[in-house]
């Protein structure tokens, strides 16, 4: 009888996962290897997709000057955008986290809420913010003296880089929040109380802790920017086009699908190879901090 | 511990009106009582909440949003539940992939999801129908749905269970009656915020959607593309109310601190 019992339970969790298996090699991971293999496929204006293997899609994202640039802007973009959301975010994290319980709570709802609204209605209030040269941006930092002239920011790399941040903004302190949760407060009074100044404490004994959380959130953040759509698009109008924006043209409106898909196929494998490459840098370097 | 001094409050007020600005505008811009763009400086005017009832696509990608979203949440629970079950309770060769394959598209970009399920989809016949958007959609909010149960499944007391089947309880009146009652905080909430993701989506349904199947966000992207006017403002005024009614239910339901950090480990 204990063997009937222990072989329903050796099956169990496959039956249980079955389905769900299924599922994903059926719609997700066909249709990957599809993509993968459409990038191989020919194309032309007038015989459309034809099902051949050659490696002309990739020829020409190595050797037209084009795609360099455009990988070159989505990277740039993503990078600003994880340093300015490290640099705003890490602190925010720290401030939120030293407030009295119903102001933190309060506060946390109203930074981390925005990340389950629409990315377009976001988006939509930058470039409502931005509008053109006399844009409340620009006429707030003018008044206030901290520029001369207006920056432009929509059609601009600078308005996606800040529109861009905020949308990545909670994803960060989320992160850098949950590192926080794991510090011992009273690591700081120690240090406090062997005559360390606040400096020395945020940077010899807050910083280190915290490392771990930024980074781990600077890949959420890097990754999510540069494949990020909606915000480029908007922002950056039909010209200054990005990974996902010039993947989307090809497929939508050149009919290229054979392109698109060669795009889409560098932008995800230069994302994982980034990604589970930073992570295992991460967990060597901290490793103590994980464990 | 130490309180916060001066210079950190100003940097915290600075950071919290940044982070509210772009959403409050629009809000306020919905109201303007003008033909054009501007802030509702001579009263507010509800005339471009009226416009929207004479843009009858709108109404329609609602509708296709808001059933997309319950439908597709739904369906992916179905898969999710006995998933999570599994997962939380047995350790087996391969559990470990398995949830990695889960919870993968977290991480792989929208963009190259949407591409994929457009060939997929346009290969099998079904492009820009209903029935390839919700099994797409099924996909990409799979991950919130199994993590929100598998966090529910994993703090459930097996005791109970265990006194269930001593009292002659089995399959299916086992789930039923004590286990789904137990997970049914994370399910639920689970639901939720799968309805989020799905409801707000643009990336991966822009590739999907065809005249007739358009959701809102997609309705809304290429509106935008045209042109921006306070109508858009309107309609986005009410998708972030409709996301904060949600917000607020799952709050009380489970507390908006566990979803979201849940959420926030999504590269990981």
């Amino acid at each position: 009888m204990s063997t009937a019992a222990e072989e329903r339970s050796a099956r169990a969790p496959w039956a249980l996962t079955a389905p769900a298996l299924m599922l994903f090699v059926g719609v997700l991971l066909i249709p990957l290897a599809m993509t993968v293999m459409l990038s191989f496929h020919d194309w032309g204006q007038y015989k459309g997709i034809e099902p051949v293997f050659i490696l002309k899609n990739w020829r020409e994202i190595a050797t037209d000057s084009y795609y360099a640039e455009m990988f070159g802007r989505t990277f740039r973009i993503a990078i600003l955008t994880t340093l300015l959301t490290a640099v705003l975010g890490a602190p925010e994290a720290y401030i939120l986290n030293r407030m009295s319980g119903r102001w933190k709570s309060f506060f946390l709802l109203v930074i981390l809420g925005p990340l389950l609204i629409s990315v377009v209605a976001r988006t939509l209030g930058w470039a409502l913010l931005f509008g053109g040269n006399n844009g409340l941006v620009n006429k707030l930092m003018m008044s206030a003296g901290l520029i001369r002239s207006p920056i432009p920011f929509m059609f601009t790399e600078t308005g996606m880089v800040v529109a861009l941040a905020h949308v990545m903004m909670p994803f960060m302190v989320l992160s850098v929040w949950a590192a926080l949760q794991r510090l011992d407060p009273q690591i700081e009074n120690a240090a406090l109380s062997l005559g360390a100044s606040p400096v020395t404490i945020i940077r010899r004994i807050i910083m280190p802790q915290i490392m771990p959380g930024v980074l781990s959130g600077a890949i959420i953040v890097f990754s999510l920017s540069a494949s990020a759509f909606a915000t480029p698009a908007i922002i950056g109008g039909r010209r200054l086009k990005v990974a996902a924006t010039l993947a989307y043209d090809e497929f939508l409106n050149t009919l290229d699908w054979p392109l698109g898909a060669a795009v889409a196929t560098l932008l995800l494998v230069a994302l994982v190879l980034i990604v589970v490459g930073s992570n295992a840098l991460i967990e060597r370097r901290y490793a103590e901090v994980f464990r | 511990m130490r309180r916060n001094g001066p210079l950190a409050l100003v940097f915290h007020a600075i950071f919290v009106i940044v982070m509210v600005a772009p959403i409050l505008v629009v809000c306020l811009v919905a109201f303007t009582p003008e033909g054009y763009l501007s802030l509702p400086t001579n009263g507010f005017s509800l005339r471009w909440f009226r416009t929207i009832a004479n843009y009858p696509e709108f109404i329609h990608a609602f509708w296709v949003s808001l059933g997309l979203g319950a439908l597709s949440s739904f369906v992916a629970l179905l898969f999710a539940v006995p998933a999570a079950l599994a997962i939380a309770r047995y350790r087996f060769c391969g559990r470990d992939a398995l949830a990695a394959l889960f919870l993968s598209p977290l991480m792989i970009p929208h963009v190259v999801l949407g591409i994929a399920f457009l060939r997929f989809f346009t290969s099998a016949g079904m492009g820009g129908s209903f029935a390839a958007l919700i099994i797409a959609h099924v996909i990409i909010v799979f991950p919130f749905a199994l993590r929100l149960t598998l966090a529910a499944a994993t703090g459930m007391d097996l005791a109970v269970e265990m006194a269930a089947v001593s009292l002659g309880a089995g399959g299916w009146t086992l789930f039923r009656r004590v286990t789904l009652p137990l997970i049914l905080p994370g399910v639920i909430s689970g639901w939720a915020l799968a309805f989020i993701q799905s409801f707000d989506d643009l990336t991966m349904t822009v590739f999907l959607a065809a005249p007739g199947t358009e959701t809102l966000p997609v309705r809304m992207f290429l509106y935008i593309q045209d042109n921006i006017d306070p109508l858009v403002t309107s309609v986005s005024a009410c998708v972030i109310a409709i996301t904060m009614t949600a917000l607020i239910l799952l709050d009380r339901f489970y507390g908006l601190d566990r979803v979201l950090a849940g959420k926030g480990d999504t590269g990981r």
